[in-house]
């Protein structure tokens, strides 16, 4: 265990570096989701089923979760190079323990959507937005965990793609839409028809919205919590798993 | 179980045995390696050449755990690099062919960090770090970033990074490649010292072949994935190439009449006419020559040049393969593979 975590603070570490030494490379992607938030948020305020809160405290969860699933899902894009350029090898064979590998690269890709959270936050704060520190807090870790799961499964695709852009970049966006729509992230669910809602149900990620917006508002909801920390541990466990896996089994 | 361990030499480095690797690319299937035995002993230092394509990256690839072999056993280190990879990992060092330093990196953070991925403490990593940097003239460079580097410099930092953690077993592929002749002699003495100070057993592919010839003690000619030929330089060359004594003659009518009598005097001889050139291969070619030119003065032939050259690993090959190592590079990178040029006449003939 003691190894693990070295091993994933050092992979961490590393993937961070190039960000922490050139900050200004993503200030754009840190204030992307703001136009969403000023774009995309007054058109809710005609839309039913939000309940009975404001709009944005409807809104800002959906949006914290989106550029989490953004910036997870591209963990394998930074690998597509580096598998080109045998630099991927060169980590392969350290003896580094594979789950590290794919934890610490996960992790770097979450830390810069913390920041991105909370820039939203505090532009949210002085309209109509009740911030409630603690839920807001257990939000991120629960969203944090089902990150490592993603950036693992995003890891192992790049794996698959054995470097070819092109494959990696279609299955990504082709799965990442209709994960991020059925959940509920943009517009409820809950007025659409049948399917859509029972297919919303089969999302993993519809629970983790759900226990957000719970947690945004400062209501420790049982329910929505267990279910939302159950997909995200859910997550997590599977894309590590499929992640060493395909390590070790990528020629 | 216990009868495949028992077999395994325990104190050897490496020991494989049938060591096979097939890679299905679409419905056709590339055998790249085919049933390889190869034992390495602590201490050695060993050369693998071959050319393009004969399976040596993919053996060094399946020695360092990067990838399972298709059937076979490979123990490395003392362990098995499919049931005990993490054991073989932490024991060894490996430079691939590819550029192991990441582009957005800066390459002192990448030898600290790849330092501390073998356990090293920061410190260590970092004083290492420094002493290498020195030593592989990369003092002006290594805080810049990767991507800035040339293809020399790149490749230092490569070699830097497989040297870092002082690995009791180093593979190398190709690693002088790229590099100017002063830092191919720089990276030769590195690997020299390294073994002085720590014993380390080498494993390096190589396409240079003087490079084989001058550092390692032993060379494996792997061809198609199968062991050619396995032994020191020197006697891989007395054994399975003579010498070539290229003579330059009036007319090719005095070629053929050269050709004859060198013949007929040594049946051992190989000769070749090239109109008015005559090639002999010959063993001991330096105490034959001066008999020849009197035995073909006193016919009457009038030599115009001679010329002896020693046989080169290059030579070694074709005689075992049929191939030249330079057949595979087509002319694009010819100059680092030898000397002789009059081969590649032959060759193409
Ligand atoms: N991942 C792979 N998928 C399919 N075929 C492969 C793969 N890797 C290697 N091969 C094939 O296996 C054979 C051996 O390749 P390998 O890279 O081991 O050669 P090599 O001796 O290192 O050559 P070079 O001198 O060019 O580096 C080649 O025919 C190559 O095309
Ligand atoms: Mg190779």
């Amino acid at each position: 265990m003691n190894t693990m975590i070295r091993d994933t603070n050092l992979v961490f570490a590393r993937e961070l570096r190039p960000v922490l030494r050139e900050p200004f490379s993503v200030v754009f992607s840190m204030i992307q989701p703001l136009f969403f938030l000023a774009l995309f948020a007054p058109l809710l305020s005609s839309v039913s089923g939000l309940g009975a809160s404001s709009s944005l405290q409807w809104f800002v969860p959906g949006i914290v979760v989106m550029s989490c699933l953004f910036g997870a899902s591209m963990t394998g894009s930074n690998l597509l190079m580096e598998m080109q350029t045998g630099s991927h090898e060169r980590s392969l064979v350290t003896p580094l323990s594979r789950p590290a590998l794919l934890v610490g690269r996960a992790l770097k890709e979450i830390v810069p959507v913390v920041v991105q959270a909370v820039i939203v936050v505090a532009v949210v704060v002085p309209f109509d937005f009740e911030l409630h520190v603690l839920g807001t807090l257990v939000g991120l870790v629960i969203l944090g965990v089902f990150c490592v799961g993603l950036g693992s499964l995003s890891y192992a695709l790049a794996l698959a793609a054995k470097g070819q852009d092109w494959i990696f970049w279609t299955v990504q966006q082709t799965l990442l839409f209709p994960l991020l729509l059925l959940a509920g992230m943009l517009l409820p669910i809950d007025g659409g028809p049948g399917w859509l809602q029972t297919m919303s149900q089969l999302n993993p990620l519809t629970y983790i919205v759900d226990a957000e917006r719970a947690l945004f508002a400062g209501t420790f909801d049982a329910g929505l919590l267990a279910a939302g920390s159950a997909a995200a541990v859910l997550v997590c466990a599977l894309g590590v798993w499929v992640g060493a896996r395909s390590m070790r089994a990528a020629d | 179980m216990v009868p495949s361990v028992v077999l395994m030499n325990s104190t050897s480095m490496i020991h494989t045995q049938e060591l096979t690797k097939q890679f299905t690319v679409g419905k056709r299937t590339v055998e790249a390696v085919r049933g390889l035995d190869l034992t390495v002993e602590a201490g050695e230092l060993v050369a693998l050449l071959g050319p393009n394509g004969a399976g040596k990256s993919t053996t060094l690839r399946m020695l360092t755990t990067l990838i399972a072999p298709t059937s076979g056993q490979a123990f490395v280190a003392g362990h098995d690099v499919t049931g005990d990879p993490r054991e073989v990992r932490r024991r060894i060092g490996y430079i691939g062919q590819g550029n192991g330093a990441g582009h957005q990196q800066r390459g002192r953070d990448e030898l600290v960090s790849h330092g501390r991925a073998y356990g090293m403490s920061r410190r260590d990593a970092r004083e290492r770090a420094a002493e290498l940097v020195a030593s592989l003239d990369l003092s002006e460079v290594a805080d810049r970033k990767v991507s800035t580097l040339s293809g020399g410099q790149r490749r230092r930092l490569d070699v830097a990074m497989g040297l870092i953690h002082a690995p009791g077993l180093l593979f190398l592929d190709e690693p002088s490649t790229g590099l100017d002749p002063q830092n191919r002699a720089n990276l030769q003495q590195h690997l020299v010292a390294l073994r002085e100070r720590y014993g380390t057993t080498v494993v390096l592919t190589t396409h240079y072949l003087d490079e084989a010839d001058s550092l390692a003690e032993r060379v494996v000619g792997i061809d198609h994935g199968r062991v050619v030929a396995d032994d020191t330089p020197a006697r891989l060359k007395a054994n399975h190439a003579g010498d070539r004594v290229a003579l330059v003659v009036d007319t090719p009518g005095d070629a053929d009449r050269s050709a004859a009598r060198i013949g007929a005097a040594h049946p051992d001889a190989q000769v070749d006419v090239h109109g008015n050139r005559v090639n002999v291969r010959v063993a001991g070619g330096t105490f034959l020559l001066p008999r020849l030119l009197r035995d073909l003065d006193s016919a009457g032939v009038t030599v115009r040049s001679a010329e002896v050259s020693r046989p080169t690993l290059d030579d070694v090959f074709l005689n075992l393969t049929g191939r030249s190592l330079r057949e595979g590079r087509a002319g694009t990178e010819s100059s680092p593979l030898g000397v002789t040029t009059v081969h590649d006449l032959e060759v193409s003939a």
